[in-house]
C-alpha cells in the first residue's frame, strides 16, 4: 500500500497531524467528525488522506452523529475514529455508552480545551479526565490514554486502535490543545514494522450465535460483524449472550455489565502503561500525565539540584487506574504531588490509591497555560517546608 | 390483521426466540413489518446483504424480531449509525425502522441531513402521531388539538408533515400510506428498497393504547375510520384548495427521482481526489 505521507523516516509535524497519520497506519478506514478547535486539524488531515487510501472521511451534522457513524462503521467491519474537543465530547457521551454496552471497538480522540462550556477554545486543559472515565451514564469501564508528546500522540493512537480491537471496547485518546498543536519531530515507522491487532471474529456459525457471550473464557466475545450472514442483533438494552433484550432480569444485567467491566479490569496489567523517573530513592513523588508530565520531569531535575529527592511517575493510561501501584509509591515516599491543568480530578484517584500511606497534594492550574517546571518546584518546596 | 398472517413469511424471516413481540393488540407496527418482509421476499433479497437499523421506541423494536443483522441504537440516531454502516460497506442494503418521534423530534437533524446527503437507505416510518413506547406524549406529528399526556388539553403546536419534509430535503423516493393500504404499501416498499439513494415510506399506523385511548378512538377500527376521514389521495389533493386541504393528510407517492446517492458521490470524490493529487496506486 502507498501512503500519502512519508513513512519509515521522521517528520516534523503537529500532534493532531500525527494522530491522523497514525490512525491510517493503524488501519483506520472510516473517519467521521464535526469541526472544533483544537481538533479540526485531525479531521482536515483525515479528509486529505482518506480518499487516497480508499477510506472514508465524512463531516457529520454534529458530534452525536459523528460517534454514531463510527460505531455503525465498526459493525460494518471498519476500524473507525472520530476526534473532538470538550463541547463535542459532551455530546458524545450518550453514544459512548452505547459503544461500551454493545462492545464496539472505536477510537475517540478528545483534544482537551479549557471549559466548562465553550470556555477558552484555543487553550489547553485537562478538565475532561473524569468525563472521559465517567461521563456516560451507568456502570461501565473503558480505556483512556494520555500522550505527552507528539511522538506519544502518534504511538498511542496506534495503541488505541490495537486496544480497542483486542478488548472490543471504545478507547479514548485524551490529549490537549498543547500536544495537538505543537510541532515536534516524530519517528514514523515502516508500516511493516507496526504491530497491528484485529478484532477476533467468530470461528464458525456456532460461535457467531453468542456475540455477547464469554465463549472463550477471556471475557471478550468474538465480534460477528455485519454482512457475513451471521444475522447479529445488537442493542443498547441489557441483553443476554445471544444479544436478545432481557431488560428486567437482574442476573443477566449483572453478568453482562460485570463482564464488560472485568474484561478491562482483569487485563489491567496488559493495558496500563507508565514511566518512572528517579523514583527509586525519592522522598517525594510527582504523579503526572499528558502535557504537564513534561514540566514535571524538569521539575524533578531542578528539585534534585536543590537537594529535594524527587521522582516522577508519568501515567500513559489513566483508566483503568492502577490504585495498587500508587499505594506502593506512597509507601516509599512521604508526599505525592499531582500537578493537573484542572482544579483536581486525577488527584482524587491518586489520593484513593495512596490510601493514607503518603500525603497527597494537588498542584492545580487553570486558564490555559501549562504549569512551568518552576511552578511545580515552588509548590513542592513550599509544602515540603511546611512540614 | 388485514392481510392473513403468512406463516411462510413468519417462519422464514422472524426470530422465533424473540417472540412474542411487545406490540399491543391492534397496533399497526406488525402489519408494516409484514409488508416489509413481503417486499424483501418478493425481491428475493438474501439475509446476509441486508442490515436493519433503528432508534428507540415501539417501532424501533422491529429489527429485534427479524432474522437479519440489526443495530438497535439510541433514540433518534439510527440514520447517523446507518451512515457509518453504509459508507463503510456500500454493498450492504440498509433498512431503518423508525417512529415519528424518533424521526422528527430527537432525530430530526439526522433525518434531514441523511436525506440531504442522499444516503442510500430505505426508511420505513411508523407514524402513530404519538410517543407510543413512553405512554402517549405528544409528538412533532401530533395534529393540533389532539391529546397527549404532555398536552392533556390538546396539542397547541403545529405538526410536521414528515413526507413533505423528506421531499423538500431531497429524498429520491417518498410515499405515504395508511396501514390499511396494504397493496400500495407493499408496492411502495418494493420501489423504495430498489431505489438508490434515500427513500421513505411513511405509514399512518394505529396506536390504540397510547394514542387512540386519549383521543376517543380506543380501537383500531375507530382509528381506521378516522384515517379515512382525514386522508386524501394525492391525485385528488392536486385539485383541492389550501382551505380544503386544511386538516387533511395527503397519501400516495410524493416523489420518485434518481439523484446520485452518497456512496456513489463518494466514489466519484475518491477518483477526483486521486486525480487532483496525481495519485497512482
Ligand atoms: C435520549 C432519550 N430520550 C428519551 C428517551 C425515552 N423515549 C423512549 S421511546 C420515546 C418516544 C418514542 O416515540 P416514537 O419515536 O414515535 O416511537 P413509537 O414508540 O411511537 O413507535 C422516548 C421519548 C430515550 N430512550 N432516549
Ligand atoms: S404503545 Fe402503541 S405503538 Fe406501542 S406497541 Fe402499543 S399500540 Fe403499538
Ligand atoms: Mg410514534
Amino acid at each position: 500500500m502507498k501512503y500519502p505521507f512519508p513513512v519509515g523516516k521522521s517528520d516534523f509535524i503537529q500532534g493532531d497531524e500525527a494522530i491522523a497519520r497514525a490512525a491510517i497506519l493503524a488501519g483506520c478506514s472510516f473517519y467521521a467528525g464535526y469541526p472544533i478547535t483544537p481538533a479540526s486539524e485531525i479531521f482536515e488531515a483525515m479528509a486529505l488522506y482518506m480518499p487516497l487510501v480508499d477510506g472514508v472521511s465524512i463531516q457529520m451534522e454534529d458530534e452525536l452523529a459523528s460517534i454514531a457513524a463510527i460505531i455503525g462503521a465498526s459493525w460494518a467491519g471498519a476500524k473507525a475514529m472520530t476526534a473532538t474537543s470538550g463541547p463535542g465530547f459532551s455530546l458524545m457521551m450518550e453514544n459512548l455508552g452505547y459503544a461500551i454496552m454493545t462492545e464496539t471497538p472505536i477510537v475517540v480522540v478528545d483534544v482537551q480545551r479549557s471549559g466548562p462550556s465553550t470556555g477558552q477554545p484555543t487553550l489547553a486543559a485537562q478538565g475532561d479526565v473524569m468525563q472521559a472515565i465517567w461521563g456516560t451514564h451507568g456502570d461501565h469501564s473503558l480505556i483512556v490514554l494520555t500522550p505527552a508528546t507528539v511522538q506519544e500522540a502518534f504511538d498511542m493512537t496506534i495503541r488505541a486502535f490495537n486496544l480497542a480491537e483486542k478488548y472490543r471496547t471504545p478507547v479514548i485518546l485524551l490529549t490537549d490543545a498543547e500536544v495537538g498543536h505543537m510541532r515536534e519531530r516524530v519517528n514514523i515507522p515502516n508500516p511493516e514494522d507496526i504491530e497491528l491487532v484485529y478484532r477476533k471474529l467468530p470461528a464458525n456459525e456456532e460461535e457467531a450465535k453468542y456475540p455477547f457471550g464469554d465463549i472463550h473464557g477471556d471475557l471478550i466475545p468474538p465480534m460477528p460483524i455485519f454482512g457475513k450472514g451471521y444475522r447479529t442483533y445488537v442493542t443498547g438494552l441489557t441483553h443476554d449472550e445471544r444479544g436478545r433484550p432481557r431488560t428486567v432480569d437482574a442476573e443477566i444485567h449483572r453478568k453482562l455489565v460485570e463482564r464488560i467491566v472485568n474484561k478491562i479490569e482483569r487485563n489491567k496489567e496488559d493495558i496500563i502503561d507508565f514511566e518512572i523517573f528517579e523514583l527509586d530513592d525519592a522522598d517525594v513523588a510527582i504523579v503526572s500525565y499528558g502535557i504537564v508530565a513534561r514540566s514535571a520531569i524538569r521539575a524533578v531535575k531542578m528539585l534534585r539540584n536543590e537537594g529535594v529527592k524527587a521522582g516522577l511517575l508519568k501515567l500513559n493510561v489513566v483508566w483503568p487506574f492502577d490504585f495498587e501501584m500508587i499505594e506502593k509509591v506512597a509507601e516509599r515516599v512521604h508526599a505525592i504531588y499531582v500537578p493537573e491543568m484542572n482544579l483536581g480530578q486525577l488527584y482524587h484517584l491518586v489520593k484513593e490509591g495512596a490510601n493514607g500511606k503518603a500525603r497527597v497534594e494537588l498542584i492545580p492550574k487553570i486558564g490555559g497555560e501549562v504549569h512551568t517546571p518552576q511552578e511545580i518546584v515552588k509548590a513542592v518546596k513550599r509544602c515540603e517546608k511546611c512540614i | 390483521m388485514y392481510l392473513k398472517v403468512s406463516y411462510e413469511i413468519r417462519d422464514k424471516y422472524l426470530r422465533k426466540d424473540m417472540l412474542p413481540t411487545i406490540f399491543c393488540p391492534g397496533c399497526g407496527i406488525g402489519s408494516v413489518l409484514q409488508y416489509t418482509l413481503r417486499a424483501i421476499d418478493e425481491l428475493g433479497w438474501s439475509k446476509e446483504e441486508v442490515v436493519w437499523v433503528s432508534g428507540i421506541g415501539c417501532s424501533s423494536r422491529v429489527p429485534g424480531y427479524v432474522d437479519f443483522d440489526g443495530l438497535h441504537t439510541t433514540h433518534g440516531r439510527a440514520l447517523a449509525f446507518a451512515t457509518g454502516i453504509k459508507m463503510a460497506n456500500p454493498n450492504l442494503k440498509v433498512i431503518a425502522f423508525m417512529g415519528d418521534g424518533d424521526t422528527a423530534a430527537i432525530g430530526g437533524n439526522h433525518f434531514i441531513h441523511a436525506i440531504r446527503r442522499n444516503l442510500d437507505i430505505t426508511v420505513i416510518l411508523i407514524n402513530n402521531f404519538t410517543y407510543g413506547m413512553t405512554g402517549g406524549q405528544v409528538a412533532p406529528t401530533t395534529l393540533k388539538g389532539l391529546r397527549g399526556t404532555t398536552a392533556p388539553y390538546g396539542s397547541f403546536e403545529n405538526p410536521f408533515d414528515i413526507a413533505e419534509l423528506a421531499v423538500a430535503a431531497g429524498a429520491n423516493y417518498v410515499a405515504r400510506w395508511t396501514v390499511f393500504n396494504y397493496i400500495q404499501g407493499i408496492n411502495s416498499i418494493k420501489k423504495a428498497l430498489q431505489k438508490r439513494g434515500f427513500s421513505l415510506v411513511e405509514f399512518l399506523s394505529p396506536c390504540p393504547i397510547s394514542f387512540g385511548r386519549r383521543n376517543r378512538m380506543k380501537t383500531a377500527p375507530e382509528l381506521i375510520r378516522w384515517y379515512n376521514k382525514i386522508t386524501v389521495p394525492i391525485s385528488k389533493a392536486k385539485n383541492m384548495s389550501p382551505e380544503e386541504l386544511k386538516d387533511k393528510i395527503v397519501i400516495g407517492e410524493f416523489v420518485d427521482r434518481d439523484r446520485p446517492s452518497l456512496d456513489e458521490e463518494y466514489e466519484e470524490y475518491k477518483k477526483r481526489a486521486k486525480e487532483m493529487m496525481g495519485w497512482e496506486e
